[in-house]
């Protein structure tokens, strides 16, 4: 019986504190719809049936006009309209006025990803926040335009190249939701999407979907080094994690392709051709000096467009790297 | 002033002869400037575009019989459902009630013998042709993976595809509307008979001069809009990309200053053929004449005011989001008033279910749900959710399939008689109608549904949990698409089954009843008597010639 009415409900869960006020406008708007609607199929059908032409027989007159009667039916709906406007315009001064404590967050969109970065210096590819707790969003676009939507938060706000977009919302339960991009942004528009993930604040909150707190992801997610539960765990692992983090996938194959640049496999450790230097050997330093110093040497056949990781990337989480670069051959 | 440009006819033109008959020749047709001619080459043209529209929408919905890669890839899926909006919205929908039974009809309705430019009117139709060819050829090399709506800097600066000739296309096809608007307007204004005062034109007649208006008046911007967009991506002028110092919100606002007038440039047209048929069906004069010619008028100025409501997630100022929705909702209150008043017409009538007929009910029930799904997306808080999702897609198509495609399939069969002096078969006729009706719910539909769960629009890919609403829809969608074939068959086979059609077998008492069918070359022999549009008692039915005719009894309107 849940499941009927869930796949007939025209709404997934409520989850944020706008939620109830929203489904609240549509459903009122959809009952004053439904009555109008109702009244005028009713009468249309009624009419078609009552006044069906008979052969040989004249309608007989009636007023083809009332002047008392149509300017009841323009003002009486314009009131019901202005209603649903004033309804619907308070709700939406509600999703625009962040309370000043809220906890912020930054995201960046590009195609065909997000990417959450936390005041910790976590960075995340889906979105970890605490419940029932404001949060604000700071975001920003890459590229083209996109648009950050939780439907179960009922909320959206497009990401616009070139300028900061804010959007605030305050989860109710702890659970994990849909993030899809709502604005059309080429190619694989259809697969950025990712998850809402909301963490208990304290442990007894926890569910059997998400059972870390808020802070416990956040000890985790703003160490790499760390496993979790805060264990310490491999370098090679924690370099895993880092070059996750950093998202060096897009350029850098692990299984040898060629892609923007050289692949991680198979080169530790040996000599590579650098363009105008001749032989190199690919060692610690090299790796090195590739994160902090990337134009320095560049590897014959591919193009200067490695950004410098310096200041972001911390001097373990660099060992952390090498030893998962070493690992892959 | 037209009577001066007017074919040379008369030498050869006997009083049996119509439009069709009075000369022979394919160039005869090419450089017609036979508003009727004219008409029924634009009505070729737009069908042609209508079929290839809807045959790219099956491929779109066959693709999501499943939420995975199925028959296309990404960038073909992207290019589907590019072509497939552009060439319904710019070739097909916009041209397709004005251009082209506007254009057969309006001069035959006003008792006038052409539009008052006939070479602007030729021109028209082949700016049209101009602009179809460009978009073919973008179709052609590389597609176009824009959206319908060319948002930059997407469109400027990232896409592979071919969006500057596509641009060119929607730019010249601008002019084509231009050009049939101006017509009208001065058609209307300048050649009426005497008789025909403003009150006394038939309300199709009202609702393309409103059309005309947004035409001539908003078109321009969208030609403005598209040249700099290609301004921008050939020459790196920096106007819409951040890159170069420009802004994509600037770019929605123009867009849409255009786009949104556009939606009524859709619509109003189909509102007119409604107005026509309940009024003809149900025996009896259209309630509230006034009020519906006055609403035509007021939403073609109050259309220009709410285009933000296109950008309420965009980034706009919150104060201009708030002003555009308290906009928005006015513009609801004299679409709300016609339907009113064509309930009202019902009333007491003597209706009758013809082919148009059905269409004009099945207008009825469907435009009042698009109509009513606009007042969740003009309210801010729910739009917020519901923008770019699939309740969108489904508002527009019931508005604008469920309104103004089906209005112009009714108008299609009301005046077919007219235009070809052949009868349909009123069975399959009816048939086709309800299978329209039926089909165009189960597509659409169920795309509210998904829509307000959150199913974003434009996805190739999607979420399991909606499969169950995408394949209602895909079924939904092949049976329409079998349904308006059906219409069309219908249509084609009367052309060489049907009965010879007589000059009113409606019996409608607007002026393009009282000519022959089909109309001769210059549509009346001697100027009609111009009376009330409405007045059903002034034809009666006539058993000899199987035809209304006007009443001799009936004395001439005078004021
Ligand atoms: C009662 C009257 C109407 C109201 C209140 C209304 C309201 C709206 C609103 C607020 C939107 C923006 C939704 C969004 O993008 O979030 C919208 C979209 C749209 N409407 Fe309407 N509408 C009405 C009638 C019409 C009519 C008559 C047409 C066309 C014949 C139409 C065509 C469209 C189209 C094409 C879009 C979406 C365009 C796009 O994003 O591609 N609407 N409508
Ligand atoms: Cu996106």
């Amino acid at each position: 019986m849940t499941q009927f009415w869930n796949s007939i409900n025209p709404f997934p869960g409520q989850h944020s504190t706008f939620a109830s006020n929203v489904d609240a406008i549509f459903y009122f708007t959809f009952w004053l719809s439904a009555f109008f609607f109702v009244a005028i199929v009713g009468f249309m059908i009624y009419f078609v049936v009552k006044y069906r032409r008979i052969e040989g027989q004249e309608p007989e007159t009636s007023p083809s006009h009332n002047t008392t009667i149509e300017v009841a039916w323009s003002v009486i709906p314009g009131f019901l309209v202005l209603g649903i406007f004033w309804w619907g315009f308070t709700g939406y001064v509600d999703m625009r006025s962040p309370p000043s404590e809220a906890y912020e967050v930054n995201v960046i969109a590009s195609m065909w990803q997000w990417q959450f970065k936390y005041p910790t210096g976590a960075i995340a590819k889906e979105l970890h926040i605490p419940v029932k707790t404001p949060v604000k969003l700071i975001m920003q676009s890459k590229d083209v335009l996109h648009s950050l939507y939780i439907p179960s938060f009922r909320t959206k706000q497009d990401v616009v190249p070139g300028r900061y977009s804010g959007m605030w919302f305050e989860a109710t339960d702890v659970g994990v939701y849909n993030l899809f991009c709502a604005e059309y942004c080429g190619q694989k528009h259809s697969d950025m999407i990712t998850k809402v993930v909301v963490h208990p604040v304290t442990a007894e909150d926890a569910t059997d979907e998400v059972k870390e707190t808020f802070d416990a992801w956040m000890e985790v997610a703003a160490d790499p080094l760390k496993g979790p539960g805060g264990v310490v765990i491999p370098l090679e692992e924690a370099g895993k994690n880092i070059v996750e983090i950093f998202q060096c996938a897009q350029c850098h194959s692990i299984d040898g392709s060629k892609k923007v640049g050289p692949s991680f496999k198979g080169n530790f450790g040996k000599e590579v051709e650098i363009a105008g230097q001749g032989k190199v050997l690919m060692d610690e330093n090299y790796i090195r000096e590739s994160i902090l110093e990337p134009t320095a040497k560049i590897r014959l056949g591919y193009e200067p467009k490695m950004p410098s990781f310096k200041g972001q990337m911390k001097d373990e989480w660099i060992d952390a790297v090498i030893a998962y670069i070493k690992s892959i051959q | 002033m037209a009577t001066d440009v007017m074919p040379a006819h008369s030498e050869t033109s006997r009083p049996e002869d119509n439009y069709l008959t009075a000369s022979k020749g394919i160039m005869s047709w090419l450089v017609t400037l036979d508003h009727k001619r004219i008409g029924v080459m634009y009505l070729i043209g737009t069908m042609t575009a209508m079929f290839l529209g809807g045959f790219l929408a099956l491929l779109l919905r066959a693709e999501h019989i499943s939420g995975t890669p199925t028959f296309f890839t990404h960038d073909q899926y992207n290019q589907l459902f590019t072509l497939h909006g552009a060439i319904m919205v710019f070739l097909f929908i916009i041209p397709s009630i004005p251009a082209a039974l506007g254009n057969f009809i309006l001069p035959v309705m006003l008792g006038a013998k052409d539009v008052a430019f006939p070479r602007m009117n030729l021109c028209s139709f082949y700016l049209w042709v101009i602009g179809a060819i460009f978009f073919i050829c973008a179709l052609l090399t590389t597609g176009l993976d824009t959206g319908w709506t060319f948002y930059t800097p997407y469109s400027t600066n990232t896409s592979q595809t071919n969006v500057v000739l596509a641009t060119f296309g929607a730019f010249i096809l601008g002019f084509s509307s231009i050009f049939t608007g101006l017509n009208f307007i001065v058609t209307i204004h300048t050649m009426r008979p005497p008789g025909m005062t403003w009150f006394r034109m038939p309300l199709f007649l009202w609702s393309l001069y409103a059309t005309a208006i947004i035409q001539v008046l908003a078109t321009p911007v969208l030609g403005i809009t598209l040249l700099l967009l290609a301004a921008e991506r050939m020459f790196g002028l920096g106007i819409f990309d951040p890159k170069l110092g420009g802004d994509p919100v600037l770019y929605q606002h123009f867009f849409w200053f255009y786009s949104h007038p556009a939606v009524y440039i859709m619509i109003l047209p189909a509102m007119g053929i409604i107005s026509e048929l309940i009024s003809t069906f149900s025996r009896k004069p259209i309630f509230g004449y006034r009020f519906i010619a006055f609403s035509s008028m007021a939403i073609a100025l109050l259309g220009f005011l709410v285009w933000g409501h296109h950008m309420f997630t965009s980034g706009q100022s919150e104060m201009v989001t708030i002003i555009f929705s308290v906009l928005t909702f006015s513009v609801s209150i004299p679409s709300a008033i016609k339907v009113f008043n064509w309930l009202a017409t019902m009333y007491k009538g003597s209706i009758v279910l013809a082919t148009p007929m059905c269409y004009a009910l099945s207008f009825l029930f469907l435009f009042t749900i698009g109509g009513l799904t606009g007042l969740f997306l003009g309210a801010l808080a729910t739009d917020i959710h519901l923008h770019d999702t699939y309740f969108v897609v489904a508002h527009f198509h019931y508005v604008m399939m469920g309104g103004t495609l089906v209005a112009f399939i009714g108008g299609l069969f009301y005046w077919w008689p007219k235009m070809t002096g052949r009868m349909y078969n009123e069975f399959w006729g009816q048939i086709s109608s309800l299978i329209v009706f039926v089909a165009f719910n189960l597509t659409f539909f169920p795309q509210f549904v998904m829509g307000s769960r959150g199913m974003p629009r434009r996805y190739y890919n999607y979420l399991p949990e909606f499969q169950v609403y995408h394949v209602l829809s895909t079924i939904g969608a092949f049976l329409l698409g079998f349904g308006l074939l059906l219409a069309a068959i219908v249509l084609i086979v009367s052309l060489f089954k049907g009965k010879k059609a007589p000059a009113n077998p409606w019996g409608a008492a607007t002026l393009e009843w009282q000519c022959g069918s089909p109309p001769p070359l210059a549509n009346f022999e001697k100027t009609p008597t111009v009376g009330n549009p409405y007045d059903m008692n002034s034809v009666v039915w006539d058993p000899d010639t199987e035809s209304f005719i006007r009443r001799g009894d009936v004395p001439p309107v005078t004021d």
